[in-house]
Parts: C-alpha cells; sequence; structure tokens
C-alpha cells in the first residue's frame, strides 16, 4: 500500500497575547491509499490545524509533509485539484444559492459545471439548491460543504467534523457515502470526536493529543495494543463478594461491583487477583479481560476521562497530567 | 483563465453591485434631469434684451458712483469723511464685468463652461460607488469565510487576490468608459436643447477628454483602495472604518497645523486634492499675509496645488495601501 498522505514532525506555535501556544508539537501522521482514515483528539488538540497546515492555509514552523507522493505546500497547487476538503465549520457566502456558490468554485476549479448537481443531489440538497445559503440550517451547510468537497472527484476526501451538525440519518447518510466513496476507491481523513462513527466506518486511526500522535494503526490494532486493563471477576455463587472486594481493595484494585460480577478497573496482572482471593479460599469461576472500544482507548490515552468531582478543562490531557500507573505489577 | 470567468460571474452575481449599479444610475439620471429642467433655450433676441439690461444697470451703477464720489468730495475736511473711511478714493468703480448678461437671461445650458463641473460629479458618485463595491466585493469573501474556501481549490494566494482584484477594476473600467460615453452624449443633447454648444472647439474637447480621463482615474483610484483596505482588514466595515478614521486624522491634523501656525493647512484636506486632481489645479491663500502694492491693493501669498502634486501623492498610497494587501496575504495565516 502507498502513503497518500505523510506528515512527519510538523510544529505550529501560534503566538498570541498571553504568549506561545505550541498547537502542533511534532505530528506525525500517515494515511494508507483506499482508506477511510479517522483523525481523532479532543478538542483543541490540533485536529483542525493539522488539517489547516496541510492545505495551505497556515504555514507551519517545522516539519514535511506530502499529498500523493508531492511534497506541499511546495507542490500544493498542482496536487490540490485531487483534494477535496472541509475545513472547520463550513462556511460560505450566505447570499448566495447554494447552486451558485459550487458553480462559482467549480468556475474557479476549471470543473464542468455539470457535476454540480449530481453533487447536489448526492448529498440530499437537490431540492433546496435554489434557497440562499443564509437560510440554511447547521446540517445543510454541513451537507453543501461536503458536496463542495466531492465536487473535484478527488483522490483524497479532507472532511474536518463532518458530523457537526447532522442528524442521525443525515450522519447515518454520510456513513454510507464515506463506505461508498471509499469503496470507489477514494482515500477518506475523517477528523472527529465522534468516536462511536470512527469506530463504525474507519480502517485506520491517528489519535493526537496536545498537539502529539499517541496511537496510530488499523482500528484493531489500536484495540489490540490498548487493552483496557479491566477484568471481569466471577466468583462461586454464594461466595460474599463484598468480602472479595474489601481483600481486593485493600491491596489497591479499583473495584466495581455488580449484581452478580465485579469488576477490577487496573488489573495490569489478573493472576495476582486470584492470588490473593484463593489465599482467602475465595475461589474464581470467570475471569476475563474487558474488551476496550475506542473510546476507551481515547480517553485512557488522551487522558481526558472525566474524574469524578472534577472540571476538566480543554488543555488538560495526558500530557499534562501525572503519570499513571497500573496496579498489581 | 477559469479563475477569471469565475470572479466576473461572482461580481455580478452580488447584490450589492447590482444594488449600487442601480443607485450611481438613479443619481446620475436625477442630475441630468435637474439639470434639463432648470436650463431652457434662449432667443438672439433674448440674449439681446439681456444684454441691454446688463448694460442699463451697469449705467446706473456709475451713476450712483459718482453721486457717491461727489458726496465724499463735498465731505472732504470734514469728520463726515470717516463714512468713506477718510479718503475718497476707495470708492468703488462698477466695470462691465460686474453686469454679466447671463444673469439677465434664464438659465441656460453652455456645454463648454458647464460641463467640466458634470465630469467632476460623474467621477465622484462612481468612485464612492467603486470604493464600496471594491470594498465589499473582497470584504464579504473573506468574512464569509467564501475566501478560504476559494484557496482551497486554487492555492495560489496571490493568483487569487491579484485575479480578484484585476477583474473587479477591469470590469469599473469598461463600465466608467460606457457611462462616461452616455453621459457625454446626455449632456451634449441637453446643450442642444437647453442651451448651446457654441465655442466647442476640438481644443475643448481635447480638454475634457483629458478631465475625463483623471476622473476615470480617480474612480479606479477609489476602487482599488477600497478593495486593497477591506482585504488588509478581511473584512468589508474595516475600509469604510479606515475611510472614517482617515477623515478623522485629517480633520485633526489640519487643526494641528492650524494651531502650529503652518502657512497653509489647507493641503491636508483630501477634498482639496481631489479638487486639485481633476481642474489641475487647486489655489490655497493665506489670507493672515498682506503684500501691499500701490496698484493691486493687498496680495495675499498663494500656494498652488497641481494635478500632478495630487496625484503622485494619491498614486504613492495606492501603491501603499495594495502593496500592503497583498503582502499580507502572502504571509499571514487563514484562520
Ligand atoms: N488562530 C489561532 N490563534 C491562536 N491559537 C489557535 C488558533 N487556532 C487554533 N489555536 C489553538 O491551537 C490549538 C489547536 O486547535 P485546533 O487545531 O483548532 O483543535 P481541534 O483539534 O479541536 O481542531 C488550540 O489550543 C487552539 O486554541
Ligand atoms: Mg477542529
Amino acid at each position: 500500500m502507498t502513503a497518500v498522505l505523510e506528515i512527519s514532525g510538523l510544529r505550529k506555535t501560534y503566538r498570541g497575547r498571553k504568549g506561545v501556544r505550541n498547537a502542533l508539537d511534532g505530528f506525525d501522521m500517515v494515511v494508507e491509499a483506499g482508506q477511510v482514515h479517522g483523525f481523532l483528539g479532543p478538542n483543541g488538540s490540533g485536529k483542525t490545524t493539522t488539517l489547516r497546515t496541510l492545505l495551505g492555509l497556515i504555514k507551519p514552523n517545522e516539519g514535511r509533509m506530502s499529498i500523493l507522493g508531492r511534497e506541499v505546500p511546495k507542490h500544493l497547487p498542482e496536487v490540490a485539484r485531487e483534494v477535496g476538503a472541509i475545513v472547520e465549520s463550513p462556511q460560505f457566502f450566505g447570499n448566495f444559492t447554494a447552486e451558485t456558490t459550487l458553480s462559482l468554485l467549480a468556475d474557479a476549479g476549471g470543473v464542468n459545471r455539470n457535476r454540480v448537481y449530481s453533487v447536489l443531489d448526492l448529498v440530499g440538497l437537490r431540492d433546496r439548491s435554489k434557497e440562499r445559503v443564509k437560510t440554511y440550517s447547521l446540517g445543510m451547510k454541513q451537507r453543501l460543504a461536503v458536496a463542495s468537497a466531492l465536487l473535484k472527484e478527488p483522490k483524497l476526501l479532507i472532511l474536518d467534523e463532518p458530523a457537526n451538525g447532522l442528524d442521525p440519518g443525515g450522519i447515518r447518510e454520510m456513513r454510507t457515502l464515506m463506505r461508498d466513496l471509499s469503496a470507489a476507491g477514494m482515500t477518506v481523513l475523517l477528523s472527529s470526536h465522534i468516536l462511536g462513527e470512527i469506530q463504525l466506518i474507519c480502517d485506520s486511526v491517528t489519535i493526537i493529543s496536545a498537539g502529539k500522535r499517541v496511537t496510530s494503526g488499523s482500528v484493531a490494532e489500536v484495540l489490540a495494543r490498548h487493552k483496557s486493563g479491566a477484568v471481569k471477576v466471577r466468583l462461586e455463587p454464594g461466595v460474599d463478594m463484598m468480602g472479595a472486594a474489601q481483600i481486593l481493595r485493600a491491596a489497591g484494585a479499583a473495584v466495581t461491583l455488580d449484581t452478580d460480577h465485579f469488576t477490577v478497573g487496573n488489573a495490569s496482572n489478573p493472576a495476582q487477583i486470584t492470588k490473593l482471593l484463593a489465599q482467602q479460599e475465595i475461589y474464581v469461576t470467570e475471569l476475563t479481560p474487558v474488551a476496550a472500544d475506542l473510546e476507551d482507548v481515547f480517553l485512557e490515552l488522551t487522558g481526558t476521562a472525566p474524574v469524578e468531582g472534577q472540571n476538566r478543562q480543554v488543555d488538560e490531557t495526558a500530557m499534562s497530567a501525572a503519570g499513571k500507573g497500573g496496579w498489581g505489577q | 483563465m477559469s479563475l477569471a470567468r469565475a470572479e466576473s460571474r461572482r461580481l455580478f452575481k452580488r447584490r450589492f453591485t447590482k444594488l449600487l449599479m442601480v443607485g450611481v444610475l438613479l443619481i446620475l439620471a436625477a442630475v441630468a434631469a435637474g439639470t434639463y429642467l432648470s436650463n431652457q433655450k434662449v432667443s438672439a433676441g433674448q440674449i439681446a434684451e439681456a444684454k441691454a439690461e446688463a448694460n442699463r444697470d451697469y449705467q446706473a451703477g456709475l451713476v450712483s458712483a459718482e453721486q457717491e464720489k461727489q458726496k465724499c468730495l463735498a465731505a472732504e475736511g470734514t469728520p463726515e469723511i470717516q463714512n468713506w473711511g477718510g479718503s475718497c478714493e476707495n470708492i468703488y468703480t462698477p466695470s462691465p464685468e460686474d453686469y454679466d448678461y447671463v444673469w439677465y437671461m434664464p438659465a441656460s445650458f453652455e456645454l463648454r463652461q458647464e460641463f467640466p463641473d458634470m465630469i467632476s460629479v460623474f467621477a465622484v458618485v462612481l468612485a464612492a460607488a467603486a470604493f464600496l463595491i471594491g470594498a465589499s466585493f473582497v470584504g464579504s469573501e473573506w468574512n464569509s469565510g467564501g475566501m478560504m474556501n476559494l484557496l482551497l481549490w486554487r492555492p495560489q494566494r496571490l493568483r487569487v487576490l491579484g485575479t480578484k482584484m484585476a477583474v473587479f477594476l477591469g470590469w469599473l473600467t469598461g463600465v466608467s468608459l460606457l457611462l462616461a460615453a452616455v453621459w457625454t452624449g446626455v449632456f451634449q443633447l441637453i446643450a442642444q436643447f437647453r442651451g448651446t454648444t457654441d465655442r466647442m472647439t476640438s481644443g475643448v474637447w481635447q480638454s475634457f477628454g483629458l478631465m475625463g480621463l483623471r476622473g476615470l482615474a480617480l474612480i479606479v483610484v477609489a476602487g482599488a483602495l477600497g478593495f486593497a483596505m477591506a482585504s488588509l482588514g478581511r473584512h468589508t466595515g474595516m475600509a469604510l472604518g479606515a475611510l472614517i478614521g482617515i477623515g478623522a486624522v485629517q480633520i485633526g491634523v489640519y487643526v494641528m497645523a492650524q494651531l502650529a501656525g503652518a502657512k497653509y493647512p489647507d493641503v491636508f484636506l483630501a477634498p482639496l486634492w481631489l479638487f486639485a486632481w481633476l481642474y489641475k489645479e487647486f489655489v490655497v491663500e493665506d489670507y493672515t499675509s498682506c503684500d501691499y502694492s500701490s496698484t493691486g491693493g493687498c496680495e495675499l501669498d498663494q500656494f498652488t496645488m497641481t494635478w500632478q502634486v495630487a496625484g503622485t501623492g494619491t498614486a504613492v498610497l495606492v501603491v501603499l495601501v495594495v502593496g500592503a494587501a497583498m503582502w499580507t496575504m502572502r504571509s499571514r495565516d487563514i484562520t
């Protein structure tokens, strides 16, 4: 497989009144051809900044990027024809109709104007295409943005949080659309923080936190690499679960009780559980690792899981939090 | 080329452009209609009559001046001489020029005499519209995010902004020339039906042509400044704000110059530059000075602002502002 998109060592600092902010801090990313690639990260982690830099809207301080094998921003004018993109919330001149907006873009980019109708149909705006964009709902503007990105029949489609503002039906349509596009050979890069969405449609993911890549790979790989570390423990019927939980808690385990079983959240060495309980003559009937989903991995890697009694601030992430260790090593 | 075509379409699809063009046409039509209605053709008989009447009034003026002089001379040596400022030399004797026969006729449109003012009206109205259309053409594009979208399609910033500006200025020039031709035709007709086209030599036409070209330059400059300032500020309002700011600074500088005792504070006022540019020169006088001579009385010191000076100053300003707009377009982060 060939890489359609490669980024390495990307750095971008914004200078503001309150000093310097490292929006990107040595970020790397690779997207293979033909995949739907999820680009995940909490708010303010640098997703939009990455995409803007890639598309030549902002200048990076450092780093190399290439699209379709050609270095950008140097060769951006040539590759731009192959890249359809929406960045952040869709923005259009409100007094033009969807049709006018797209046909002007088609003209500017040298694309046949006839494509306008087919893309408007594709995103479900055909019947409203003669109304002014100003009168559209957020979701409709989002659809128009997707239409504008598709207008070029790009090889690489970059969508920054496309599900923003879409209704459930719209999200599902978008999912189907992306599947179809990818099946037709298009590479799709999809930034999002809606993880269920990504898990459903993405072949691979990159997770970014505080301007750095924290993990990447196919969804299965990422999940396997970051087992949740939680195990489900079931005891012989009639045995005092509370007592068992006490014993484990005393040893530092994070135990969550359920009706017929309990979960140890931070069991990096499950053998410890059987050992501790067996010493008290309590025997385990079931000990299964809890499968992680993308959300768990995301929360763990980015350190943005909510903690009771605390209000997490947007820039508090795994990078800024104190190191966490497993229990039972 | 495709970019230029897209920008042409965009320019004329904008409601603001259409609205202002209609507004300009209405204003110009109103001026032409007003001129037509307030002037009329005068016959040779009317002219002779007006000349006779002017002459009668001139003679009467002479007579009363003579009487006044006699009274003054009689009062010489008495304190009453003070009524005439102490000397009879100051009594004014009217000249025939003080009784222009034109004032004794109904208003009549003389093309040679009055068309230059009509060129100015045309140029100023179109320049104002050009400033607004230029500012909004690029300003609302920045403001709405359309510019960012366009740059995703054509990631060549200078080319995008340059094409946009060139397309706008090109259309502006074309439309101005077309309207100017119509404007000239209309006033020639007005002169024919409501006045006179006498004394219209080719030299006069040439001078109108040159003034018209200076007017066109004014229109294009106004458009370019509006465009560049709105692009610099990434908002239509920024161009208007900058205009108001410049106006305020000007008045401030004018007042400061006056307080500081500058000889010709008026040269800091842009409307005078405008006047000098269109009418080739503008003379400012220092009213506090007096160069006395027995023949001419008090002669005030004068400073003549020429159209070359006004033009050069404005050209420098345009180069700076447009250059700044291009430079920031090249280097800024678009977020
Ligand atoms: N124009 C800007 N000026 C200053 N800081 C910015 C600017 N744009 C983004 N940032 C900062 O850069 C960081 C990354 O932002 P962004 O890439 O938009 O995050 P997200 O992953 O939510 O898309 C944030 O901390 C944000 O505040
Ligand atoms: Mg974002």
